[in-house]
């Protein structure tokens, strides 16, 4: 149990690196889960060859899917958007250094889920935007 | 009560790290006794056959086995004709049942329904369903700072001569115990029908439906130490007789030809194809269980229980507990931990082994009316004890520890 709260994910739930806005995102999309009512909101500014240059997130929700925000929204600045499409539930999972069960992997997932349906541009997230 | 755990296999076992499962979760299901169980099992192993057809010795067994569930379950809420007791999926079936058959003659456009804000998705969106179809009007009455329904606020709503009222006997997060004998009788002052959502009340008190006087009311048995899967609707007969039938098949008619069928009497006109026979049986023994207990007796260890459970809950730094005081709430708090999401509490609570809610409990709007999208629950049963809620307390400081 302590390994889920883990230092590194309280300490970005409460000191979070990348939560506000940013000015001249061109990509943005939110979503929630319904379950819990987490919501996260993602804004990307992605210059001509498809880089992130700056990223931030808004939301509230769990300590799990807060931090995953925040280290996802680390991992991709200065990575191409084409990387950030091939990013699976493996790499949130690395990121966090944790196992999760099935209830919690949907709150660790969201902010990838968020971030994938915004590049592509899609009006709704899917699940099988974060499915191995 | 205090040696009723025993009764109970599943609270012996461990969960995580080999520690004591405490089951703090029962509004949302309750754990079975072990005479339930068995029931069950003596049905498939002795018993088995469908019912009210065959002529053999297992199908009248069967078929006297589920009809005297059905007696027994009338009687445990005051009701002696077997007609008013119709075996349903669940509450929420049962509900949406009503709102297919009755509600759906009965009510034309403009018509008005009465609901509160702090129903069960499952007494909320059934209507919301129906009134998008019917272009009816929902409206709702209001809560009072302390959860309570604002009656003046009713009063004035029952002058708009609404055709039918629905409200919880009991809040899922609030706990909030509402005066419903006197709001069934407001109701039908005004010429409205009732409907009663009892799914968190018959299990944990004495409910009389010809007390309260009501039209209809939706339970469940798996919130009563009885199986999933089986709930009833109570309807008084005439409403009943007059409605249309709800699902068709096998068993809710009487002769069917090849353009037409005419249906069945009741309370088999609304129970369609085979029903769950093995679920009607355990549910039988439950209330048997539950009225050995005594269901005064019950509610008093809960009122008791929830009064330590508030007292104990309000010394952890940064808990808020909503709902009414412990007189006018039935046995369950929700709380949230200050700088806490619901659903990290819940998660290192589950570390220590104790088993709480969290999240909207079916319940968004009424999360909505607090201001907050999510909150913990512990709720509590019959086989609960101090120490439980002791033990969630420890849990709850540790929780702040990992977070602080």
């Amino acid at each position: 149990m302590d390994d889920l709260y883990r230092e590194i994910i309280v300490d970005r739930y409460k000191n979070p690196r990348f939560k506000g806005t940013i000015q001249g995102g061109n990509v943005n999309f939110e979503d929630e889960n319904p379950l819990c009512g987490d919501q996260i909101r993602i804004d990307l500014k992605v210059d001509e060859f498809g880089t992130i240059v700056e990223a931030a997130y808004d939301g509230h929700g769990c300590a799990i899917s807060q931090a995953s925000a925040d280290l996802l929204l680390e991992s991709v600045i200065g990575k191409n958007v084409e990387i950030v499409k091939k990013m699976t539930k493996q790499d949130i999972l690395d990121m966090l250094g944790i196992e999760l069960g099935p209830v919690r992997l949907k709150c660790a997932l969201l902010p990838l889920k968020v971030i994938k349906a915004g590049i592509y541009g899609l009006k709704a997230a899917d699940d099988s935007l974060v499915d191995d | 009560m205090n040696k009723v755990h025993m009764d109970f296999p599943i609270l012996k076992r461990l969960v995580k790290a080999g520690k004591h499962l405490i089951y703090l979760d029962s509004a949302a299901t309750s754990q079975k006794p072990l005479v339930v169980i068995d029931a069950m099992d003596a049905y498939y192993k002795e018993m088995n056959a469908n019912i009210h057809r065959g002529v053999h010795a297992l199908a009248e067994e069967a078929t006297q086995a589920y009809e005297s569930a059905r007696m027994r379950i009338g009687d445990f809420i005051g009701v002696k004709d077997p007609r008013e007791i119709i075996f349903t999926k669940n509450t929420t079936e049962s509900i949406n049942l009503v709102a297919k058959t009755w509600a759906r003659q009965a009510l034309g456009k403009d018509d008005l329904i009465i609901l509160t804000p702090m129903e069960h998705h499952s007494n909320l969106v059934p209507w919301q369903i129906l009134a998008a179809e019917k272009d009816l009007e929902l409206d709702f009455i209001d809560l009072t700072p302390d959860g309570l329904l604002d009656l003046n606020c009713y009063e004035r709503l029952l002058e708009r001569k609404p055709k039918l009222v629905a409200f919880t006997h009991m809040s899922n997060v609030l706990g909030t115990i509402n005066p419903v004998k006197e709001m069934i009788s407001m109701a039908h002052q005004a010429g409205s029908v009732t409907l009663l959502d009892a799914a968190q009340s018959v299990p944990h008190m004495s409910v009389n439906m010809k007390e309260l006087d009501v039209d209809f009311a939706a339970f469940s048995a798996h919130k009563m130490c009885g199986p999933t899967g089986i709930g009833i609707l109570y309807g008084k007969a005439e409403l009943l007789s007059g409605m249309p039938v709800f699902l068709g098949g096998g068993d809710m008619i009487k002769k069917v030809a090849l353009r037409s069928f005419q249906p069945n009497d009741l309370p088999h006109k609304f129970e369609a194809g085979t029903p769950p026979i093995a679920e009607a049986i355990g549910f039988g023994v439950a209330v048997d269980y539950l009225s050995g207990i005594g269901m005064d007796q019950i509610a008093a260890y809960e009122r008791e229980l929830t009064a330590y459970a508030i007292e104990r809950l309000e010394e952890v730094p940064g808990v808020t507990v909503y709902g009414p005081k412990v007189e006018d709430r039935g046995g369950l708090v929700s709380f949230t931990l200050e700088g806490i999401h619901p659903h990290d509490v819940a998660q290192i609570l589950d570390g220590e082994g104790i088993a709480i809610r969290a999240g909207h409990h079916c319940a968004m709007p009424l999360h909505q009316n607090l201001g907050i999208t999510a909150s913990s629950r512990a709720s509590f049963y019959l086989y609960n004890t101090r120490a439980d809620v002791d033990a969630l307390v420890d849990g709850l400081y540790k929780v702040n520890k990992v977070f602080h």
